[in-house]
């Protein structure tokens, strides 16, 4: 009788894989990468626009007035013989700036709101969002145009705080809405009980307990709503009240003088018009996909 | 029901008075004083008792709550008080401008409805497939397309093609419709395509979501055709947040127009506000604001009452 030796059947379990996040989110959600290798190209320009620029975007040269695009103004040049590649590219810098940091502003300040409105409730809760319904019963555009025409310009470290707060303002009572209604049902978990019976105090309940669990919509607005602040300071800027000439952005470049000559000379408005368009459209596709993502319930 | 919309009423009151304090309020804290620059503007050289007389003949040397009280008063009875900067009522200023803006955003109105139904039904009913994404990249792009360059393209596109440049003067829909819509087509479609843009997004996560219902299933099994299954089940009962969009988005259209009447020289609501704004003309953006928050509020109490009526399922207590 052959001796068989046995051998254990080879058995392999599959285990699924535990991806990379960003490779899963990149797997998933194609057109939100596209958007967000755009921003990343974006940021990257403007971050070292000294370098990928050709020219200095102030520098006039009479030589060369609103020259079409060719080899050596790609995007052509304006009516001061500026050249328009060099101004979109810093414009970029002047639409991320202003872009992120008031929706930044706009949505802590109104993540904040929301929660404390929700947390506290009662009177507390009323009061705010009656004044929030006030903020909200403001068309953006008419709020924003307000409270440029009353605060006037304030210049810190080359941005303009009273623009950023005239942006910022419009988002706040869209996030206290959507962060008040997450906290309204996270504040009866039992967690939240337990929190409480422990003593903790309200600030330790807010940050510890309540702020993680509201991330999620926190960064899907911050996203959508860089996308409605570049619109917006575009629109300011485009009617005179938001960056001023001589600073390169995207708005300012369609207004003015643009605004006269670009029957003529096309190429004035069609390339800034492009790049507020392509911004928007990247942090609006990467927002989109963000929220299918992290949250695809959420209503905004 | 009826006590209902009798407290929804009453709630309209607080938000409207605060919109009222906070536009007055705001407005007193501009910077530079409207007399100084109507008089001293070109820089004339004109006496302080002139400047002194000027401001006690427009009430703005009292104090502010008397100034606010005045006015609040008027508002009550219909007068809006007369234009800082024209010296005419501010009435009359808005009212020979309203007809132009209401009707292009009326017209643009129209537009996104008829775009936005059939391209946002489509996309729900084709997900995830190519004719999906195309519609779905279209409508994103319209949120991304700021409405005043696209009106510069529009014109930019008729010049070269047709030799057609927006006209200095504005034609009413009364004395001739034709020209009335060949000229203001224009900045309807400039404005309308982010509102279509809006609406379509809206149309197309409504009927997903409503496809999911069990009522939709149950038509199906009863072997109701898949078609019919959209229009009678689906459709119908996607349209309330789409209603509610539309709505909304008409409120804020006036909004829109600020930028778009600037492009197509327009002299509508949206230009008498940056005008007004600029000039520092209290009276005349007290009331657009008010004007646009009222609409605003409006809408919105309609809205819910639409939906009241609409949704047997919604029943106010």
């Amino acid at each position: 009788m052959a001796t068989t030796t046995e051998t254990a059947p080879k058995v392999t379990y599959r285990v699924p894989k535990k991806r990379h996040p960003v490779l899963a989110f990149a797997l998933t959600q194609p057109l939100g990468t596209a958007g967000l290798l755009f921003i990343v190209v974006m940021i990257l320009s403007a971050v070292f626009a000294d370098v990928v620029a050709p020219y200095d975007p102030l520098q006039v040269n009479y030589m060369a007035i609103m020259v079409p695009p060719s080899l050596e103004h790609p995007f052509g040049t304006d009516n001061f013989g500026r050249d328009l590649f060099s101004r979109v590219i810093y414009g970029a810098r002047t639409a991320l700036a202003i872009g992120f940091i008031s929706s930044l502003v706009g949505c802590s300040i109104g993540a904040v709101i929301g929660m404390i409105s929700a947390y506290f409730g009662g009177i507390v809760d009323t009061l705010i969002q009656r004044f929030m319904d006030v903020l909200l019963s403001f068309p953006i555009i008419v709020l924003a145009l307000a409270v440029v025409a009353v605060l006037g310009k304030n210049i810190v470290l080359g941005v303009d705080v009273n623009l950023i707060i005239a942006i910022g303002l419009p988002i706040i009572p869209k996030v206290a809405r959507v962060v008040r209604s997450s906290t309204l049902a996270i504040r009866e978990l039992p967690y939240i009980d337990a929190a409480r019976a422990a003593g903790f105090s309200h600030r330790r309940i807010v940050m510890r307990h309540i702020l993680p669990n509201v991330t999620a919509p926190y960064l899907i607005m911050l996203t959508a709503f860089v996308a409605q602040a570049i619109l917006l300071e575009a629109s300011l800027s485009f009617l005179g009240l938001g960056v001023t000439e001589p600073t390169a952005a995207w708005g300012l470049m369609l207004s003015g003088s643009a605004a006269d000559f670009y029957l003529e000379a096309p190429w004035m408005i069609i390339f800034p018009g492009l790049a507020i368009s392509l911004a928007v459209f990247a942090f609006n596709l990467f927002g989109d996909s963000l929220r299918d993502w992290l949250d695809p319930k959420m209503k905004m | 029901m009826l006590a209902y919309t009798v407290r929804r009423i009453l709630l309209m009151i607080p938000t409207l008075l605060g919109v009222a304090i906070l536009v007055f309020f705001m407005l007193r804290l501009m910077p530079g004083d409207i007399v100084e620059l109507m008089l001293r503007g070109e820089g004339a050289d004109v006496p302080q008792h002139v400047i002194d007389a000027e401001r006690a003949r427009l009430g703005l040397d009292q104090p502010l709550f008397v100034q606010f009280f005045s006015w609040m008063g008027g508002v009550l009875q219909g007068d809006f008080g007369i234009s800082m900067w024209t010296g005419r009522p501010v009435s009359f200023e808005i009212a020979s401008r309203l007809e132009l803006s209401l009707q292009v955003a009326i017209m643009a109105t129209i537009l996104a409805v008829i775009i936005a139904l059939p391209l946002g039904t489509l996309s729900a009913i084709f997900r995830n497939t190519p004719i999906d994404h195309v519609i779905r990249v279209i409508s994103i792009a319209g949120l991304a397309v700021p409405s005043f360059w696209l009106g510069m393209l529009i014109i930019l596109f008729l010049l070269t093609f047709f030799n057609w440049i927006p006209p200095l003067t504005f034609v009413s829909f009364f004395e001739d419709p034709l020209r009335n819509l060949s000229q203001l087509i224009w900045p309807a479609m400039a404005v309308g395509y982010r509102y279509s843009a809006v609406a379509t997004r809206m149309t197309r996560s409504s009927i997903l979501e409503v496809m999911q219902e069990d009522y939709i299933r149950t038509a199906r099994s009863k072997g109701v055709y898949e078609r019919l299954v959209v229009a009678r089940h689906g459709m119908r009962n996607a349209m309330l947040p789409v209603v509610t969009v539309i709505g909304l988005e008409f409120a804020f259209l006036i909004g829109g127009l600020v930028v778009t009447e600037q492009v197509f020289n327009l002299n509508g609501i949206g230009k008498l506000f940056v005008q007004a704004t600029a000039r520092g003309d209290f009276t005349m953006v007290q009331a657009l604001v008010l004007l646009v928050a009222v609409c605003f509020i409006l809408i919105n109490f309609l809205i819910d009452m639409l939906y009241a009526a609409l949704d047997p399922r919604i029943r106010y207590s």
